[in-house]
């Protein structure tokens, strides 16, 4: 047996801009075992809830996370309004899925430009940027924010966007759908991509399934899970399937991610085609009280809010799960065994957010 | 099996303009609707103290005598809640965020 050696990985890296410390145990090139620190950047958000009122919250849930924040927001909302036993109005949920969707594709493009950044591919990253540009200045134009939408609300959504508008919307995503294919192919076709990513970073249905991994890592190991299939918000009405693949290597969770984005373009579609006039909030009555458990699909995979509430305008207590914490345990499966150098793509697949993760 | 798959969009991209705007130079436009810092219309409020009370991050005080109206800038996420809550619409988001600064800075405005 050769010797082993530790070597530190984070919290800052160049290839992850978010702090997370791995402590890799490597034999000669191989890692045998990866010890994970979080906590470096903690904000004591879940604490804040006893300060913040129920309605103020919102802005809070919303700056968990830089990337899926319409999502933290909107959940909260979800659970809130259950509490209150609001009912939401429809267009005011159509709408939310319409953010939510716009959220994921420049989530998903994110994603693929920090991994071909992670595996060297300066060029695919600014291509990949490129287009997730233009979804922030449509998201600019019909929220008000480019990161923060802070259109969601407990009860339904702030702002409205006009027929013609969504027809501009579906045109130019329309037109970028065939500028993510062209770079889409390069991710799943390019041989020096496909080295990188086919074979690396195996995690398998079972170790999914008990590990419990969530979202694209999930997906990527062939499980067809995905929250948005229990219809919260109007996906009931969507007709909605998940994206599944099966070969549960780095490369399959980048098709997954690649196949979700016209998933998502798919869904606005729908929900354009489907929308009618209406009110866009129901009017909040009273304070919540009671508990409940809110569950969302992110970008990164499955969001769980819990709420307690006593009839007062603080919450008594609020947890968040977050999917990067759940797909810890599976990254740390995922890492052993693996080379050194396929260390940061393996970490990356799981699309890490720390700052979401630790709050 | 596929080399060079890039070649055909970098050799457009080669000859095509920049899609990056020269941003010290040309001034960005933000969008109709873009969620910039508050204005105040000073001469239209009547100092009733919602927007304080209803302002998330406690960035707005409004003190009745003498009549002022002021908002820390750096406190101020720009939220919308303020403009939404003004019983006279005197308030309103414009699309340009407040110039950079480098200490605290406090706005002012006396009826």
């Amino acid at each position: 047996m050769s010797k082993r050696t530790i070597i530190p990985f984070g919290p800052q890296h160049p290839v992850l801009p978010e702090p997370i410390h791995l402590d890799l145990v490597i034999e000669d090139e191989k890692v045998i075992e990866a010890i994970p620190s979080i906590g470096f950047i903690h904000r004591g958000l879940e604490k804040l809830v006893e300060k913040k009122d129920f309605i103020d919250y919102v802005f809070v849930a919303e700056r968990i996370c830089g990337i899926c924040s319409f999502i933290h927001g909107m959940t909260y909302c979800i659970a809130m309004e259950e509490l209150l036993k609001l009912e939401v109005p429809s267009r005011a949920q159509y709408l939310r899925v319409i953010w939510s969707e716009l959220s994921r594709i420049h989530s998903h493009l994110l994603w693929l430009g920090l991994t071909a950044d992670a595996f060297g591919f300066e060029n695919l990253f600014m291509q990949s940027w490129q287009i997730r540009e233009q979804i922030l200045d449509i998201i600019e134009e019909t929220t008000g924010g480019r990161v923060i939408f802070g259109s969601c609300k407990v009860g339904g959504v702030r702002r409205d966007i006009s027929a013609e508008k969504l027809q501009e919307i579906l045109k130019k995503l329309r037109s970028y759908r065939n500028q993510w294919t062209e770079i889409g192919g390069i991710f799943l076709n390019d041989t020096t991509v496909k080295h990188r990513l086919q074979g690396v970073g195996k995690l398998s249905m079972e170790q999914a399934k008990t590990l419990g991994a969530v979202g694209p890592m999930l997906r990527g190991s062939g499980v067809a899970m995905d929250i948005r299939m229990t219809g919260y918000s109007g996906y009931n009405k969507l007709g909605f399937t998940p994206v599944v693949e099966t070969a549960g290597d780095c490369y399959s969770r980048c098709k997954v991610r690649i196949r979700e984005l016209d998933q998502s373009l798919q869904l606005i579609e729908t929900c354009v085609t489907q929308m009618t006039e209406g009110p866009l909030e129901a009017k909040v009555v009273g304070f919540p009280n009671g508990e409940f458990f809110a569950r969302s699909e992110q970008p990164r995979g499955e969001a769980i809010y819990y709420a307690k509430a006593n009839g007062t305008k603080f919450l008594q207590r609020l947890r968040v799960r977050t999917p990067t914490f759940a797909n810890l345990p599976p990254l740390l499966t995922a890492l052993a065994g693996c080379q050194l150098a396929d260390v940061p793509v393996i970490v990356l697949t799981i699309d890490p957010c720390i700052s979401c993760a630790e709050r | 099996m596929s080399f060079l798959s890039m070649s055909k969009m970098v050799l457009r991209k080669l000859f095509s303009a920049p899609v990056t705007e020269r941003y010290p130079f040309v001034p960005k436009v933000h969008p109709v609707g873009a969620r910039g810092k508050v204005n105040i219309e000073i001469e239209k409020c009547i100092f009733c103290g919602i927007c304080q009370r209803r302002c998330p991050t406690t960035a707005i005080i409004v003190t009745k005598e003498p009549k002022v109206w002021e908002i820390d800038r750096l406190r101020c996420i720009s939220c919308n809640l303020c403009v939404d809550v003004c019983p006279k619409k005197c308030l309103a988001l414009d699309t340009q965020y407040s110039p950079c600064c480098v200490g605290p800075q406090k706005d002012s405005y006396h009826a």
